[in-house]
Parts: structure tokens; C-alpha cells; sequence
């Protein structure tokens, strides 16, 4: 008899240790929007609003901040990627529009996301645009190019310490994805 | 029919114990179960010191020498994996195993068949991962073992992880799965079958040790299971949750990691704390001093590894206040180490010091742990961690935490044991040689590793520039004598297995009498504990 409990004890024991390892292998993925929750709250990671702003009020005359413009590549991606110009200086509240260049020199049809990332991580979330090329993805025919255009302003409540802000997109190929999500959307008319 | 027979007879009557291969495969019992963890553990640690010989081979003189720096890359990441996941921690669940039954005067482990599951596991979780080495120094076209380092940051081991990620996402899953059931183990063995008697706070400190380790294991293996969950996602089903193009964030994956990461180093150390804490006492012939503040040391220790793991990413670009908050954390779990390592001191404070092999042992790991501490220590200052990241300091530096830390203890523990698994006194002559051999040999290997880090030689390279030519060379000097010195203890593990010495009585060390393990006889008998012992 008392083997008996002990074995309804060691069963109780486990069941909780249990259900405590599935739960922690949830927590891990409880981390990733958590993770995205405190980054937007806090600004940590320099990531910029992937959504559209609204103008501005006031202009605040009295300071200007420097915004240097930097494009890379990511590996193997083909196209061209630059700034139209590597720095603007602009008062915060004052709306700016600037344009990065991309071609695509390869023969193929293919798609591009681009990915901000602002330096110092701080600065990001008063880096308003109201347009946005980095709002979608871009797709460029065989050897086609364009300018895409950006527009955006500072927020006057921007630090007092933060003079210079660098504004920086990776672009990556993403053919291989928006030609997987095509061809399941298409299956799945095809289905209906 | 032949099963449900097997159940039946399976937990009254094991007295027919089977022999020979069969006995190994399905056994039940917690010490044959230790024993095969030992053994795999101390295969593992020579598998993985091989490697760790590869690199040094490479790196003893400045230039490409014995192999090219993708192979050198699979070797640094394999090492680390297998002396991790392969050596130490293996170990330390082998000692649990055949020691926590015995300490707690319980007639075996709470949960035998897992057990035995849980061990079984392992040898194909590292046949897998080992494999796929073989297949890059061997197979046809070299096809690349994991070769990012065994952290496996994304993207290394996501967009630009090699085919074998994929085998080695599986092996990680395996020994996951593996740590996590014997930590289950432990937790409920520790709570349901302690002899009467044998309150929580009279348990030995090497059970404390492994109980707040387990629920360390039980908290953060889960973790690095969805880690790897999500780059098998990431790299096979399309979702992003670590590629930027897609909206994820490679930077989450060190969070991520290192909520794994750095518990997972106390879960290599405090049983090594434990096992120090067992044996230091019975050669001061003194009681451990300050018990209780040991237990809630080694608590607070676990509790502030959930808070401090940012410490290994401050260069990623955390803002001031995370910095700091990392760093005040960092610098306080000093305090309970501190506490530890005064009370070991104060427990030989005035003893009868006698000096065998455990002994030795434990002092030097008190002393050199106390050396990677320090070092632990300037690499917790934000700015100072700046210029020392991912340099040779930052290997020097976890290497004494580790090496002459966690390994020195787990050989510590098998001198001061191996006359109850084995019923034979360890060699003295052997274990004299192996002793000094490696003492000396270890800190000619990781010292000068400190000075090469400070003068800024980044770790993880093939090569390096020339002035850290003749550092290098002693480093590799002292690695190949230390790699030389492990024979001297497979010698007197072989000696032991074939019974050869001198005879060892049920208590040769004359440890106190609540030591329960010496109560039982020399070797200790297939069953223990059958009644138990009644605990004043």
C-alpha cells in the first residue's frame, strides 16, 4: 500500500515538471512577440514604424540634425542599391523627401524587401515617414531600374543630445518567397 | 504476453540481473545507468579533446598548417558542443545518479525506465552530430559539418548554415530531451524517496547542488529546444522568425540563446560545487562551515542566471540602461560565489588538512575557479567587455570556469568515489601523475590565453597576426601536454573497472558517518537501500 502512494506521488511530481517543460518551450516562443511588444515600446533595436506617419505641427527652427543615408546588400543580393544623396541636414518638425536608386542587372524578373535599421537605436522611433518604399516589396523587371522615393521627418521631441542620426536598408531577394506565396494563393483559387 | 510479465515481475524482484550487452541495454539500475554515463562522458571528453588538439595544431604556428579554416571552423563548433553537451553534463548526470540514491538513502532513482531512456538517447544524439564531422574530414566532397560556433547564431546557422544543420538541430533536440528527463529524475527522487529522517536541509550540499540544477534544466532546455525549433522552421518551412528580409530579427536569437545560454553554464557548475563542498570537509575532518548560507547561495546563484544573460551580447547595441542593468547583475552573483568560496576556505580554516587525491583536486579548483571568476568579473564591465569580446580572453576566461573548474571537480569526484563504485583504491602512482600533469599543463594551455586576449587576438580564427606567434606556441604545447595527461586517468579508470589495487574498505576516507554512501559497503552492492536507513 505504501508502494502505492509513493507511485501516485512520483506521478504527481512528474506531471508537474511536465507540464512545466511545455510550458517553458512555449515561454520560448512567447519571447518572440514579447520580444517585438518591448522593442517598439522601449525603441531598443533601431527598427523604424513599418507604418505611414501624419505631418507634423510645428517646425523647431532652432536646431538642424544631420541624416546620413546608407544602403547595403545583403549576401548574394544582385541589384544595385544606393542613395540618390548620402546626407541631408534638416530642422525637426521640416519634411524631407529623399530617393534611393535600385536596378536590377540580372535577366530576371525578381522582388526586394527592403529592412531599416536607424543608429542610435534611440532616434529610431522619432524618425517619422510618411512614405515609404521600405512599407512594401519592390519588384524590378529583367535590367529595369527606378528611384524610390522617401519621405519623412524628425520629431521635435527628438533628444537635444542626437545630432546626427544614421538611417540605413539592407536589401534582400525575396523572389524565391513572393514566388512560393503566388504559386499557394494560386493553388488555392484553383482549390475554390 | 512476455511484456506485460516483464511489468509485473519488473519493479518486486530485480535479483536475476542479466548479463553481458543485455545488461547494459535495458538495465534499470541507477548505478549501472551512472556508470555508462561516466564512461560516455570521459569517451566524450576525449572525442572532443581531439578536436580541441586539431585546433591547437593549427594554431602553433601563425599560417595554414594541418587543416583549412572551414574544417578549423567545424572543429571549434564541434568541441564546444560535445565538451558541453557530450562531457560535462553527462558527467555531472552519471554522478547524480549513482551518488543522490545513495546520499538519500533511497533504494534506487524515482523513475528507472526513464532512466534508462534518458541515457540510451545520447550516444545517437552524438552519432548524429559526430557523424557529421566524419563525413566532412571523410565523405565524398567534404560536404561541411555545423561550422558557426557553438553558439549557432542566426544567420550562420539559418541563411548560411550548411545541409548538416539540419542533422544537428535533430541531435541538440535529442540530448535536450535527454537532460530534461534526467532532471525530472532527479527533482522527483529528491522529493519522494529521501530516507525518513532526511529533512531538505540535512540533504548533502552535492544533492542541493543537483536539485537547483535541475530545476535550472527543467527551466531553460525547453528554451533552447524552441530555439531550434524555430531555425528548422526558419531554414525548411518558411517562416522568419530570425531573417530580416521576412521581418524577423537575427538579434532575438541571442536573447534567445543566452536565456538558454547562460543558465545553462551554472547547470556545468553547480554540481561541481556540490561535489567540492562533499569532499573538502572530509579532508579538513571538519564540518562544512556556514551550510545553510551554501543552500541559499547556491539558490540565489540560479535565480540570478534568468536575469543576467545579455551580459554575452552588450556589443550588439543595447541602450545605457540595459547595459547597466546587465552588468549590476552580472557583478552581484560575485556575492554568492564569494560566500561559497570563503566557506570552502573557512572550512579548512584550522582542520586536520590531509592531502589525497579528491583533496588536491578541490584545491586546485578552488583557486583556479577563483582565477576564471575574476577574470568573469572584468569581462561584466560594459565598457572593459567592449575591448575584450570575442577575443582569447574571453576563451582563457571560460575555460578556468570550465576546465580547471567544472572537469577538475568532476575528477575530483571520481578519486573520491571510484573506491565505492569500484571497491579498489584509485592508483596513487597514476593518479599522482595525472593530478600534476594536469595542473601544470592546464595553466600553461589557458593562461597565456589571457594575455594574447588582451593584446587583442580574436578567438575563432584559423590564423592570427604574428606577434601572438610564441604565445601560440606554448599554448599548443601545454594543450598537447594536457590532452597526454587524460591517459594517466583512463589508466586508473581501467585499473578500477579490472579491480586492480589495493582493496578499499566501505569508509576509506573516514568520512563522518551522515554521509550515508559510505555506510554501504565497498564496491556498493547492486541494491541498496532496500529498508531504509533512518536518518537522526
Amino acid at each position: 500500500m505504501a508502494n502505492e502512494t509513493l507511485q501516485q506521488r512520483n506521478r504527481k511530481t512528474l506531471t508537474k515538471l511536465v507540464v512545466s517543460v511545455v510550458a517553458m518551450f512555449g515561454f520560448a516562443f512567447a519571447m518572440v512577440p514579447l520580444y517585438e511588444v518591448l522593442c517598439e515600446i522601449t525603441g531598443l533595436n533601431g527598427k523604424t514604424a513599418s507604418s505611414a506617419a501624419v505631418a507634423p505641427s510645428d517646425v523647431d527652427e532652432q536646431r538642424q540634425v544631420t541624416v546620413q543615408l546608407v544602403a547595403s546588400n545583403s549576401k548574394d543580393m544582385p541589384w544595385e542599391f544606393r542613395p540618390d544623396v548620402r546626407s541631408v541636414k534638416l530642422h525637426p518638425g521640416e519634411i524631407k523627401q529623399v530617393s534611393f536608386y535600385v536596378k536590377n542587372p540580372t535577366g530576371a524578373d525578381m522582388w526586394a524587401q527592403t529592412v531599416p535599421s536607424v543608429s542610435p537605436g534611440l532616434a529610431a522611433q522619432y524618425i517619422k515617414k510618411t512614405q515609404c518604399f521600405c512599407f512594401d516589396k519592390q519588384q524590378l523587371t529583367a535590367g529595369g531600374d527606378e528611384h524610390m522615393p522617401m519621405i519623412f521627418y524628425l520629431d521635435p521631441d527628438i533628444p537635444r543630445h542626437v545630432n546626427t542620426v544614421t538611417l540605413s536598408y539592407t536589401i534582400f531577394d525575396i523572389t524565391d518567397r513572393v514566388n512560393a506565396e503566388q504559386s499557394a494563393g494560386k493553388r488555392d483559387l484553383a482549390a475554390r | 504476453m512476455s511484456v506485460t510479465t516483464a511489468d509485473t515481475h519488473h519493479d518486486d524482484h530485480h535479483h536475476h540481473a542479466p548479463t553481458g550487452l543485455k545488461r547494459w541495454l535495458f538495465s534499470t539500475n541507477h548505478k549501472d545507468i551512472g556508470t555508462l554515463y561516466l564512461w560516455f562522458s570521459f569517451a566524450m571528453l576525449l572525442v572532443g579533446g581531439l578536436m580541441a588538439l586539431v585546433i591547437r595544431a593549427e594554431l602553433m604556428y601563425p599560417g595554414m598548417q594541418v587543416v583549412d579554416p572551414e574544417f578549423f571552423n567545424q572543429m571549434t563548433t564541434v568541441h564546444g558542443l560535445v565538451m558541453v553537451f557530450g562531457a560535462i553534463m553527462p558527467a555531472t548526470v552519471g554522478l547524480a545518479n549513482w551518488m543522490i540514491p545513495l546520499m538519500i538513502g533511497a533504494p534506487d532513482m524515482a523513475l528507472p525506465r526513464m532512466n534508462n531512456w534518458s541515457f540510451w538517447i545520447l550516444p545517437f544524439a552524438f552519432g548524429i552530430l559526430i557523424f557529421s564531422v566524419l563525413m566532412s574530414a571523410f565523405g565524398e566532397g567534404n560536404p561541411s559539418a555545423p561550422n558557426f560556433g557553438w553558439t549557432f547564431y542566426a544567420p550562420l546557422s539559418t541563411t548560411y548554415g550548411p545541409a548538416s544543420t539540419d542533422f544537428f538541430i535533430l541531435s541538440v533536440h535529442m540530448m535536450g530531451i535527454s537532460s530534461i528527463m534526467g532532471a525530472i529524475n532527479v527533482i522527483v527522487t529528491v522529493f519522494n524517496l529521501r530516507a525518513p529522517g532526511m529533512t531538505l536541509m540535512k540533504m548533502p550540499l552535492f544533492v542541493w547542488t543537483w536539485l537547483i540544477t535541475a530545476f535550472l534544466l527543467v527551466a531553460v532546455m525547453p528554451v533552447l529546444a524552441g530555439a531550434v525549433t524555430m531555425m528548422l522552421t526558419d531554414r525548411n518551412f518558411g517562416t522568419s522568425f530570425f531573417d530580416a528580409a521576412g521581418g524577423g530579427d537575427p538579434v532575438m536569437f541571442q536573447h534567445i540563446f543566452w536565456f538558454f545560454g547562460h543558465p545553462e553554464v551554472y547547470i556545468m557548475i553547480l554540481p561541481a560545487f556540490g561535489i567540492v563542498s562533499s569532499i573538502i570537509p572530509v579532508f579538513s575532518r571538519k564540518p562544512l562551515f556556514g551550510y545553510a548560507s551554501m543552500v541559499y547561495a547556491t539558490a540565489s546563484i540560479a535565480l540570478l542566471s534568468f536575469v543576467v544573460w545579455a551580459h554575452h551580447m552588450f556589443t550588439v547595441g543595447m541602450p545605457l540602461a540595459g547595459t547597466l542593468f546587465f552588468m549590476y547583475m552580472t557583478m552581484l552573483i560575485s556575492v554568492p560565489t564569494g560566500v561559497k568560496v570563503f566557506n570552502w576556505v573557512a572550512t579548512m580554516w584550522r582542520g586536520s588538512l590531509t592531502f589525497e587525491l579528491p583533496m588536491k583536486w578541490s584545491l586546485a579548483f578552488v583557486i583556479l575557479f577563483t582565477c576564471g571568476g575574476l577574470s568573469g568579473l572584468m569581462l561584466a564591465m560594459t565598457p572593459i567587455d567592449f575591448q575584450y569580446h570575442d577575443t582569447y580572453f574571453v576563451v582563457a576566461h571560460f575555460h578556468y570556469v570550465l576546465v580547471s573548474g567544472a572537469l577538475f571537480t568532476l575528477f575530483a569526484a571520481a578519486y573520491y568515489w571510484l573506491p565505492k563504485w569500484s571497491g579498489v583504491m584509485p592508483s596513487k602512482f597514476w593518479g599522482e601523475m595525472h593530478f600534476w600533469n594536469s595542473l601544470l599543463s592546464v595553466n600553461l594551455l589557458f593562461f597565456p590565453m589571457h594575455f594574447v586576449g588582451l593584446a587583442g587576438m580574436p578567438r575563432r580564427y584559423a590564423d592570427y597576426a604574428l606577434q601572438f606567434a610564441d604565445y601560440n606556441y606554448w599554448i599548443s604545447i601545454g594543450a598537447f601536454w594536457f590532452g597526454i595527461s587524460q591517459i594517466f586517468f583512463l589508466i586508473v579508470a581501467v585499473r578500477c573497472a579490472m579491480k586492480k589495487g589495493e582493496v578499499a574498505s566501505a569508509n576509506p576516507w573516514d568520512a563522518p558517518e551522515e554521509d550515508l554512501e559510505w555506510t554501504v559497503p565497498s564496491p556498493a552492492p547492486f541494491h541498496t537501500f532496500d529498508t531504509p536507513p533512518v536518518v537522526k
